[in-house]
């Protein structure tokens, strides 16, 4: 009795899901060769598909040199950073909702962050971790190209880019470091800024850019908030569309050593 | 073939042999042209049809030999085709490996490489060997050979290109094995007629079956063709057709990245979980911390900073050295091997400014204490704030 209960239930579910997985709306939105598509069978050339009829066509071809998946030859350092970045883009959209950028309001934001807002802590321990592990893996990266000599031609223009995405990233990484406004923040980009203050013949003018005044006030908050929030992601973005871009232009992973 | 790598090959072969269903040492051995090739399935020959073949015939045949002699141009066909057969009956390269460009091309006057493509190509095209084409083309060997002997069958290996194609070979196997009037209409009607009468008189027949090689039956203000010359097309990128050994993408590397995704974003969590991220009492401009550090990657620079003048530490060596100079490498270091052991020098170069970049980084997180003096961290303790209510154990 139950369990003619649990087959005929079984059925149903089979059935209505045959039937949405089928349908008009389910078939418009996987194209063909996606492996979610109702039918789909493991074939070579399904195989091409889920790349080649997919937004993932931008990032991979179809089919890489047997080397290149190896972990042992990238340890996979380029796509640790760009999904650190994304993790950092979804941690820090989430972090804005919480925080103001003002002189007055910075601090107690982000120290209500761990009192009163639900897993506030632990997403901005992410963020302010993940930020670290980013430089550290962007330097790794750029280590392993060097070693593995994959700036040589053709793709040397790959590497200069590589190079503004590493600087990007120290700047992305050092604007965020004001945001939470107490002692350590304060004091550490009066001395980077200083640093900035040693620039031949205008040193004076760049260090009141970067401060918005001659010294870190209210107003460097706000300033640096709004470059660390959108300028700087907006322009790493287009480097690194560039920089993917380019990796399978310029023929794809590098040759084995 | 001895130049594709030996696992490829062997991977070739053991496709090849699971299809056709024999022994791989035999697939090995045909492929490497030590035993006859064995014949592909009959069904796969029935796909290649003659009537592709036969159009193409005539036009391609005497397009190239008529910008030379359009006088003679039934002769030299019949040249070209009776050199086709022999080349056929010899090894399939059509090219011709032993020709020597080089001093032709310095009789001809132009560049051998191009010299070369262009004999080559039209020795495809005609059928006829390279070092015949490359005679006429230099005017040594002037084609006299006599016009009336060419039977309609003969024409028909002629039609396919000596080239190692698999469908070329088919539709020749085809050809010679059919009856020429079922094999080749076309060129069984045409042939003949051409080059049994004088081209004067060709008549409609062979007007018809190549409008090109005869432009004095071409009627007024009808454009014809003609084969100029070959040129190489400059590609917009380099197309390296060397064998690789490629896997797909999905899955193997779509597995391995989300693999290290999920790695990744777990390792992220627990690491947020265990340690606090520092949050000092709010900013007093009033009190300044003893020392005041920088953020840890740029500790290597203020480090710097307490043995130079600010001029160098802080301006000429971040942007020359680690801007200009990092993305200088790749125009500075010509040399063009990847191997460890070619590129001693650079791998030194590197691993010692990266190791001197370490020290200086290490040196100011944990032995510079207050006034940025040196100091032990065992001793004093250690005098980096990010560092400190690192363990969170609630």
């Amino acid at each position: 009795m139950a369990n003619g209960i649990v087959d005929k239930v079984k059925e149903q579910a089979t059935s209505i899901w045959g039937k949405v997985h089928g349908s008009q709306v389910a078939e418009s939105i996987l194209r063909p060769g996606s492996p979610f598509k109702k039918g789909y069978s493991d074939t070579p050339r399904n195989r091409s598909y889920v790349i080649m009829n997919n937004v993932l066509y931008h990032l991979h071809p179809v089919k890489v040199k047997r080397h290149g998946v190896r972990l042992s030859y990238t340890l996979c350092l380029g796509g640790i950073s760009f999904f650190l970045f994304i993790l950092l883009t979804i941690t820090g959209i989430f972090l804005m909702f919480y925080y103001a950028p003002t002189a007055e309001a910075a601090y107690v934001d982000v120290e209500a962050l761990s009192t009163s807002v639900a897993f506030g802590s632990l997403v901005r321990n992410m963020h302010r971790w993940g930020a670290h592990l980013m430089v550290l893996s962007v330097f790794l990266h750029m280590s392993r190209v060097f070693y593995h000599g994959a700036y040589k031609p053709p793709r040397e223009f790959n590497w200069v880019v590589g190079v503004i995405l590493l600087l990007l990233t120290l700047l992305l990484s050092f604007t965020g470091y004001l945001l939470p406004w107490d002692q350590l923040a304060l004091w550490a980009v009066t001395v980077g800024t200083n640093m900035a203050g040693f620039v031949p013949v205008f040193g004076d003018q760049v260090k009141f850019a970067l401060l918005g005044s001659v010294e870190v006030t209210g107003d460097t908050i706000l300033r640096w908030y709004v470059l660390h929030v959108l300028a700087f992601p907006f322009i790493i973005v287009i480097f690194m569309a560039v920089h993917f871009w380019r990796v399978r232009k310029d023929g794809g992973i590098s040759g084995p050593l | 073939m001895s130049d594709i790598p030996e696992h490829l090959l062997r991977r070739s072969a053991e496709a090849k042999a699971k299809a056709l269903g024999i022994p791989v040492e035999q697939v090995l051995a045909e492929m490497t042209g030590e035993a006859p090739v064995t014949a592909m399935d009959a069904g796969d020959q029935p796909k290649v049809e003659t009537v592709e073949a036969v159009p193409q015939t005539p036009a391609e045949t005497s397009m190239p030999v008529a910008q030379d002699a359009p006088q003679t141009d039934a002769a030299v066909e019949v040249a070209a085709e009776e050199q086709a057969e022999a080349t056929a009956a010899g090894p399939a390269d059509g090219a011709g490996g032993e020709i020597d460009y080089e001093a032709a091309a310095a009789k001809a006057g132009m560049p051998a490489s191009l010299l070369q493509r262009s004999v080559e190509a039209k020795a495809k095209a005609s059928g006829a060997s390279a070092a015949q084409v490359l005679a006429e083309m230099l005017g040594e060997e002037a084609p006299s050979a006599p016009p009336a002997t060419a039977p309609a069958p003969e024409s028909a290996p002629a039609a396919s290109t000596p080239e190692p194609e698999p469908t070329a070979d088919a539709v020749s196997a085809d050809v010679i094995d059919m009856p020429p009037a079922a094999a080749a209409p076309a060129p069984a009607t045409s042939a003949p007629a051409a080059s049994a009468q004088p081209p004067a008189t060709g008549g409609a027949t062979a007007v018809a079956a190549r409008p090109i090689a005869q432009p004095e039956a071409v009627p007024e203000g009808v454009r014809t063709q003609r084969l100029l010359t070959v040129v190489k097309a400059n590609a917009i990128q380099q197309v390296k057709a060397e064998p690789t050994d490629k896997v797909s993408t999905w899955p193997h590397l779509m597995i391995m990245e989300f693999a290290v995704l999920l790695g990744v974003t777990a390792l992220l969590i627990v690491l947020s979980v265990i340690l606090q991220a520092p949050l000092l009492e709010s900013a007093n401009f009033n009190a300044t911390p003893n020392p005041s550090k920088a953020p840890w990657y740029f500790l290597g620079l203020q480090e710097l900073l307490s043995y130079f003048d600010p001029q160098i530490a802080g301006v000429t060596v971040p942007t020359i050295i680690g801007l200009v100079g990092f993305m200088a490498i790749p125009y500075v270091d010509k040399n063009p091997s990847n191997k460890p052991s070619d590129r001693k020098f650079a791998i030194f170069m590197y691993t010692f400014f990266m190791m001197g970049s370490a020290t200086l980084t290490i040196l100011g997180v944990l032995f510079r204490g207050p006034g940025f003096n040196f100091t032990y961290p065992w001793v004093d303790g250690i005098f980096f704030d990010d560092l400190k209510d690192w363990v969170n154990f609630e």
